[in-house]
């Protein structure tokens, strides 16, 4: 295995006090895409959220560990600028600020310099169309109003711009037809492209990897991990479903 | 684990700075009918006004005050300074200004706004126009833009006689009463027909006097197929000493002309602001108000679109950011009284640090105003769980060929919207205020730039140490 850039250690999560992960472990090297599949309800996302830093899940026991550097009491934005992102799975309207305007600001915030505006525009304009994003929608609020397709392709353009080192998708192709998955996939090809561009893709569907690059497969079922392996792991979850994992 | 940051009182030091007081000529604190005649007689009024005034004294006197809003206990009627004249003439030129009057307005950044090519500035210290000055091509164009004390003995003298107080008339309310006995300073516009003021005028109050009352009032008259945009600005110093805005604003929009009346009030938070501003619009013309409350302790604010001719429309767009200790009672009022007019209400209001705001609309759709349309949309905000915000809309429709509207939202700001933000990189701070700014956004966009910059610095300045 490559460097490791990402290390979850007996990671415990109460939402609500409630707990739902019991004890997670996880390495994802730099440079690496690793799948994190399993059932409804097993507790993907909320891995997800615990280690982007979301409020709202309480880490009881555990570390998240990132480039070497324990971040399991950092806020989020310290998080990302660290270079972590994640793409949510029902991504938020924010009246009043416009998607190109936030990705700029949150560039500045990042690198703490000036973005300068042309150059800015003109990369934008080309991740939109990989992402075969109308361009008008740089400048429309912030998922206001966006499809679900256009919310989905939104967040990898933020990726495409932001160019964290580790980015978590959080069920990306989820309600997305056939050829918006096509899309958003060619997006995440295009991330792929930089060698240290490193990947943790939740879902429960394996459309979305059909044209990716795999390193590692993982399940979770019930906060736990249930089951590792290489590629080859989400073609037999692809033919058989999680069951046999389960009865074991 | 999380960080917290200290709620501060917010840095007005900006706005908070103040003179000495060499009142060339200050009147007895309480009101008289002496002291009005001599207002009156101190101003030159002209016969006719000094009866105005004392009239308008008889019915102040008659008048409850107001039980329906925020509470004016803090009020002391018999405290209030009522006419302070500082000790200047007007002035044409800015460098015949006082120093320390200059000063003022410098620090407040007026006459730079004046350098970026604003069409006029009319500035009031306390009680009078220190500063007035139009520029040439816009005097050329035949618009007048002069106080309104001049303008009573100039050739404009019938004209003012003829619309002031005839919208806002003394009987009103217990305040516009009180703006009619002891009114002084403010402004006189006229446009003539057809003319196109392309480029803004504005006016710039400021209370200077602990415990002074301002009363300015203004009177614009835009003719015919004409065009104005007139800001107005508000701010006065902090006094411990409760001071009364009682300013009175009477519009009157020709046919087919469009007049865009931008305010932004950042009174002191010991104000009251008692303000009533009002609009009779012709058939065909626009009136569409821009108003920004950021100040005052207690404000009573509903300017009034009265829609007279046919196809008349009205815009309203407003934002109130309430703080601590702050009750701001804003709002608008339209009548439909013609066929085919229309109205557009969209407001915004911010509340923190237990401060309240309410939003109060009243849309009137007359028997005679068929085919009329009426849309009120105002979204609240609240930042924390001690402020408060209602919204007490009401409409009076009589006809049933009309067709109205009204949406209201009230919210906070959702912890999921500000961590999805601060998952980019931004900070818990810049991530509210982001959210914030976002929120008052269709206010700021209908403001002139260096208002807007101002609008957004005050709702930074606002939200810096909010986090808890």
């Amino acid at each position: 295995m490559s460097r490791k850039l990402l290390e979850i250690n007996g990671l415990k999560v109460n939402v609500a006090d409630k707990q739902i992960l019991h004890g997670v472990d996880l390495a994802v090297g730099s440079g690496e895409t690793h799948v994190l599949m399993g059932p409804n309800g097993a507790g993907k996302s909320t891995l997800g959220y615990a280690v982007m830093g979301d409020p709202r899940y309480t880490v009881t026991e555990g570390t998240v560990v990132f480039d070497g550097r324990d971040i399991t009491a950092e806020n989020a934005d310290v998080r990302a600028k660290a270079g972590i992102f994640l793409s949510f799975q029902n991504p938020i309207e924010v009246p009043g600020i416009s998607l190109s305007n936030f990705i700029r600001s949150a560039l500045e915030q990042r690198t703490g310099k000036r973005v300068k505006l042309w150059e800015f525009r003109k990369e934008l304009k080309a991740a939109m169309e990989i992402l075969e994003m109308d361009p008008a929608y740089a400048d429309r609020d912030l998922n206001v109003g966006f499809s679900g397709g256009e919310k989905k392709k939104a967040e990898i353009l933020q990726l495409l711009m932001l160019k964290p080192s580790l980015a978590i998708l959080d069920e990306t192709d989820s309600g997305l037809d056939v050829d918006a998955v096509r899309t958003v996939s060619v997006g995440i090809k295009e991330y792929q492209k930089n060698k240290n561009a490193s990947l943790l893709i939740i879902t429960h569907s394996t459309r979305i990897l059909e044209a990716l690059h795999v390193d590692a497969t993982h399940v979770l079922a019930d906060g736990q991990m249930i089951a590792s392996g290489d590629a080859s792991l989400v073609e037999e979850i692809n033919n058989h479903g999680f069951e046999q994992f389960l009865a074991r | 684990m999380k960080e917290k940051t200290q709620v501060n009182d917010i840095d007005r030091s900006m706005y908070d700075f103040r003179f000495e007081n060499k009142d060339a000529y200050k009147v007895h604190e309480g009101l008289t009918p002496a002291i009005v005649e001599q207002i009156s007689k101190e101003k030159k009024d002209p016969a006719w006004m000094e009866q105005f005034r004392l009239q308008a004294l008889q019915i102040y006197n008659q008048m409850p005050f107001p039980d329906w809003g925020p509470a004016i206990d803090g009020l002391q009627m018999d405290n209030i300074v009522t006419y302070v004249r500082p000790n200047t003439k007007m002035s044409a030129k800015w460098s015949e200004v006082p120093a320390e009057i200059k000063d003022t307005f410098e620090r407040l950044g007026i006459p730079q706004a004046e350098r970026k090519s604003l069409a006029g500035v009319g500035a009031q210290f306390d009680s009078e126009l220190v500063y007035h000055n139009v520029k040439a091509e816009v005097a050329a164009l035949g618009v007048v833009y002069t106080d309104l004390e001049s303008a009573l003995h100039g050739e404009y003298a019938e004209m003012i006689q003829k619309h002031f107080m005839k919208l806002v008339t003394p009987r009103d309310h217990k305040f516009a009463a009180l703006h009619g006995a002891v009114w002084s300073g403010g402004s006189f516009v006229y446009v003539p027909p057809g003319v196109s003021v392309e480029i803004p005028l504005q006016s710039y109050f400021r209370l200077n006097a602990p415990g002074a009352g301002q009363f300015e009032h203004t009177l614009i008259i835009v003719d015919e197929g004409a065009y104005l945009h007139f800001i107005e600005g508000c701010s006065a110093p902090k006094y411990n000493v409760a001071n009364l805005h009682a300013g009175c604003v009477e519009l009157y929009v020709g046919k087919n002309a469009k007049l865009r009346y931008s305010t932004i009030e950042n009174w002191s938070k010991n104000m009251y602001n008692l303000n009533t501003k009002r609009a009779k619009v012709e058939d065909g013309g626009v009136i569409e108000w821009v108003s920004g409350s950021f100040g005052s302790h207690v404000s009573y604010l509903y300017p009034m679109s009265i829609l007279a001719g046919k196809g008349a429309r009205a815009e309203f767009t407003g934002i109130t950011f309430a703080g601590k200790g702050q009750n701001l009672d804003t709002g608008t009022k339209v009548v439909h009284n013609a066929p085919e007019t229309s109205s557009y209400v969209n407001t915004r209001s911010i509340s923190k640090d237990g401060g309240i705001s309410t939003f109060r609309s009243s849309v009137v759709v007359n028997r005679n105003a068929e085919n009329s349309k009426s849309a009120v949309s105002c979204q609240s905000l609240m930042l924390d769980d001690i402020s408060r915000s209602d919204t007490i809309p009401a409409m009076d429709i009589r006809t049933n060929k009309a067709d109205v509207g009204h949406e209201a939202k009230i919210g906070r700001i959702s912890d999921e919207a500000v961590f999805y933000l601060m998952s980019r990189g931004i900070s818990e701070e810049d991530a509210r205020a982001m959210i914030v700014s976002g929120f008052a956004d269709n206010v700021s966009k209908e403001l002139p730039l260096e208002y807007a910059v101002e609008m957004n610095n005050l709702i930074r300045i606002e939200m810096k140490g909010s986090i808890g």
